[in-house]
């Protein structure tokens, strides 16, 4: 039993169904009568579509539908979790590359794909707006009708949002020396290994619908407004994504799908290629411009950030991703000034959406890179700067927003001391260190129940989507210690809206928190109806009784759950349903709406090796702590960092998507597009926790799971920085980036010498 | 309709006939005319492991081999490894270890490492990394991994 309970690591639930492939994932479900369907797309990014004609589609034995933009109610349908722009297919033009124009259902797949290629549509090509630059170029095309952004003073340009965030007064803030540079972070992809899947099926006068989504409450709520359906007739499925990390939050082709589910009557099922889901998801792309003013004793002044962020066509979550990521770009430092400008502009790209991260990384990058230009420029150790700057608990950061709530230099010296910061090097290897913070949930809503049934086993309903990060683990060891019932015995039930209460979202590390709180109020509520239950049976006071770890202490003796339970519930059965809620409101005057629920902290530390003849790099020791409040399951903790770390290597060391002028991606899936495998490890990584029980969720606990991945990128730039002397500006470092950066490096010490 | 071929194969040790389109993968008919969906599914041009399956006791990206390649063959897949309701060892070592995250790719590493200990009942650590670099885990729990397939292979050994 105490193997089951927190701080421990049980084996993983939901775990026998993994490694014995009875893992049910959308693309496993096969409903009877199921047609399956495929997107017609064209290999343009922008196009406006002149006439799609489907006679020869239609024609193809099995195919029941081709359903195109005329086919949907008009005006097409749009939604969105921020803003109400993507529409269910392409209304008059295509905006990125892979933007479906039609889908076609039928009895097979291969008929489907068969169809899909004989739907002739005609089109014109349009240049297509890729970069940054071209989108703020004077005069340039806009990528979103002005009439989908009613109100809307941007709504004549590509930007689509400005966002101003700061404190103090950064232009009468002196300092000793001011170092300034530009940042490139690359466009990525989420590449979890499980591809989008959809399915919905007409139910009654309802639908219902199973999809590889992250929030399922949101995903309901979206359908319910395309659909005009009511909420209860709306039945979201989520069984387990096979991997997330943010690229399943949200809506994509689940509404065009269940369009097709109601016109041809039956269920309908949708599983993207590989290549069809880097073309729906992305993480933004982002050039940041940095000032970092610090005096020579090495205490900061001020530091400046202008980020733009590339979103692509739609905005998803993407606008929230380039606000929260900025937010809190200057770092977890006692800074006099800060200011900060970001802004999302519309591209005809792939809509990017949330990623690990959440916009944090890309502005890491660019600030820590800075920060250890400025410790060069005035001679400092750079763990000493960081040290000297970060802030210690109780310290204000952002005025408006929470203290530092960690003891954070306790990770930053933990850190130094397992790469042997300071300790002799041979040639060719450097270090780096960087720190790296992301605000958690600003808002939070989460319920949860759980059902004490009459045997002593237990339910545990929690809308939480477990995707890998164990969030039924760990839900069951919360229940476990506080019902002092065995993990055997528990089940946890997620992913189902008709069944399962509202939660909010799964993102943000969020779950453990306020979900974990939830469920604990839950448990608790249980256990107030055990006393009421031992009160009413053996006629003593409740207020006498008390209920926890699985023992209901009366006066006089001690009694098990299941001695309560047995006579309290008596012949017919029945069960104990204790509900519980953790919520965050929102903050109107806050500047993202919400102060955050609480930080998450990690400090990185790198030593590389690089090859001065090819630029190729070999990170020969990888250290990251992160600070998590208690690792309510070590294991799995240990998991989400080093998994982190790794995810964080792909984007630093190789991933990129490569676009050509005409927005098309041409590095689409797995053999031009690569990501870490077991041999592009680290020589060593260790990874390393810091526990305060200094967090809000249940005995402590602070949400983790992306602070691993945060400051990766700016750590593995410090050592090879630290081991060539070479500028690194751009990412990802590609033997080609550090080959070139080497030689740009040897040209600027050959001037240096001629003069 | 496409013209079906008829194919035998052996598939977790019980005997399958199954008419194929000639177009068809192993992948296609394990998973859908078998219902044997515990092989995944992911980049179909045998990069990411994911369809990992074991064919006349070599390991094979079901995506790229055609079901009437497969005919006459031994398949073993995931749902073949536990026998008598008892995990295998390396099952029971991937859920002892943490080698499971998201558990997409498992079943494919779980198999590339059944082909890698049926052919290396020894492996040293790097044979191990070696041995499931075709197999891409996006969570990358790769240490897990490692560690399960060195625990298992240590089980062999005594």
């Amino acid at each position: 039993m105490s193997r089951d309970r927190i701080g421990t690591s049980p084996n993983r639930v939901g775990g026998i169904g993994r490694v014995t492939g009875s893992q049910q994932y959308v693309a496993d479900i096969k409903l009877p009568d199921a047609l399956e369907v495929k997107l017609v797309t064209l290999d343009v990014a922008r196009a406006r579509i002149l006439s799609i004609d489907s006679t020869a589609a239609l024609a193809v034995p099995g195919v029941h539908a081709v359903l195109t933009a005329a086919d949907l109610p008009q005006p097409v349908p749009r939604f969105g979790p921020q803003f109400i722009d993507r529409p269910v297919l392409a209304d008059g033009e295509t905006k990125y590359h892979g933007e479906p124009v039609a889908a076609v259902a039928a009895e097979s797949k291969d008929a489907a794909e068969e169809a899909a290629r004989l739907v002739k549509v005609a089109y014109e090509e349009l240049t297509p707006i890729v970069t940054i630059a071209d989108a703020l170029a004077p005069g340039a095309d806009l990528v979103q009708d002005p009439s989908i952004r009613p109100n809307d003073p941007l709504a004549g340009t590509n930007v689509l949002r400005e966002h101003r965030f700061g404190w103090g007064d950064v232009d009468a803030t002196p300092a000793d020396v001011v170092v300034e540079g530009d940042y490139t972070f690359p466009m990525v992809t989420h590449f979890a290994i499980e591809t989008h899947a959809y399915i919905a099926a007409p139910d009654g006068d309802g639908i219902s619908v199973w999809s590889t989504i992250q929030h399922p409450n949101w995903l309901q709520r979206i359908l319910a407004g395309v659909l005009g359906m009511p909420l209860a007739k709306v039945r979201v499925y989520a069984p387990d994504p096979g991997g997330g990390f943010g690229g399943k939050q949200h809506a994509k082709y689940e509404p065009l799908v269940a369009f097709l589910a109601l016109r041809t009557g039956r269920p309908c099922r949708l599983v993207l290629t590989l290549e069809e889901t880097f073309k729906a998801v992305r993480r933004t792309t982002t050039q940041v411009h940095v000032r970092t003013g610090v005096m020579s004793d090495g205490s900061l002044a001020f530091v400046e950030v202008d980020a733009d962020y590339n979103i692509g066509a739609y905005a998803d979550i993407a606008d929230r991703v380039v606000a929260k990521g900025s937010y809190p770009a200057a770092g977890p430092y006692r800074i006099p000034a800060v200011r900060i400008l970001s802004r999302s502009i519309l591209t005809h790209t792939t809509p990017a959406t949330a990623f690990r991260g959440f916009g944090n990384p890309q502005v890491n990058w660019a600030v820590e890179s800075n920060l250890d230009a400025a410790a060069r420029a005035i001679g400092m150790d750079r763990l000493e700067i960081r040290l000297k700057n970060v802030a210690r608990t109780g310290d204000t950061l952002n005025p408006v927003d929470t203290r530092c709530d960690g003891e954070w230099d306790q990770s930053v010296r933990k850190a130094a001391e397992m790469i042997g910061w300071g300790s002799p090097l041979p040639p060719g290897r450097g270090r780096g260190i960087a720190l790296g913070i992301k605000s958690g949930p600003t808002t939070g809503l989460s319920y949860s129940t759980v059902r004490l049934l009459s045997d002593g086993s237990v339910i545990v309903l929690a809308g939480t989507s477990d995707m890998g990060q164990g969030a039924r683990t760990v839900f069951a060891q919360i229940a476990a210690t506080e019902l002092g019932v065995p993990l055997e015995r528990i089940a946890v039930v997620m992913g189902d809206t008709s069944i399962v209460p509202y939660d909010q979202q799964t993102s943000a590390s969020r779950s453990t928190v306020l979900m974990g709180n939830a469920v604990l109020s839950a448990c608790r509520d249980v256990q107030a109806k055990l006393r009421a239950m031992a009160a009413r049976v053996h006629g003593i006071h409740e207020a006498s009784i008390t209920a926890e770890g699985g023992v209901v202490r009366l006066p006089d003796r001690e009694l098990s759950v299941l001695e309560v339970l047995k006579p309290g519930l008596g012949r017919m059965g029945g069960e104990v349903i204790g509900n519980g809620m953790a919520r965050k409101d929102a903050e109107p005057d806050h500047p993202l709406s919400g102060s955050a629920a609480f930080f998450e902290f990690n400090c990185t530390a790198v030593e590389a090796e690089v090859d001065e003849e090819t630029g190729d790099i070999t990170i020969v020791k990888h250290v990251t702590v992160s600070d998590v409040g208690k690792a309510l399951n070590p294991l799995q903790v240990r998991m989400q960092d080093e998994g982190a770390a790794i995810q964080g290597l792909g984007h630093t060391l190789m991933e990129h998507y490569i676009y050509d002028d005409r927005g098309r991606i041409r590095n689409l899936g797995a053999i031009d597009y690569r990501i870490p495998t077991s041999m592009d490890l680290p020589l060593h990584m260790e990874s390393a926790i810091v526990e305060n029980a200094d967090g809000p969720g249940p005995y402590g606990a602070k949400g983790m799971s992306e602070g691993a991945l945060l400051c990766v990128a700016s750590a593995v730039g410090a050592a090879v920085r630290d081991a060539t002397g070479a500028d690194l500006r751009d990412l990802p470092l590609t033997p080609e980036v550090v080959w070139r950066a080497l030689r740009e490096r040897d040209r600027k010490n050959a001037e240096v010498t001629a003069r | 309709m496409t013209r079906t071929v008829p194919i035998s194969l052996n598939v977790n040790g019980r005997p399958r006939t199954v008419d194929v389109a000639p177009n068809h993968t192993l992948l296609e008919v394990l998973r859908e005319d078998l219902d044997l969906t515990g092989t995944k599914e992911c980049c179909l041009v045998g990069e990411c492991g994911a369809c990992t399956v074991i064919v006349d006791g070599r390991s094979v990206d079901s995506c790229l081999m055609l079901a009437i390649e497969a005919d006459g063959a031994d398949v073993l897949t995931v749902e073949g490894l536990a026998a008598d309701g008892r995990l295998s060892p390396l099952q029971a070592a991937f859920l002892d270890k943490g080698g499971v995250q998201c558990g997409f790719c498992i079943p494919g590493q779980i198999m590339s490492a059944h082909a890698l200990l049926a052919e290396n009942p020894h492996p040293s650590r790097a044979e191990v990394e070696e041995g499931i670099a075709g197999n891409l885990c996006r969570c990358g729990c790769y240490e897990q991994i490692f560690e399960a397939i060195l625990a298992t292979a240590e089980g062999v050994e005594r």
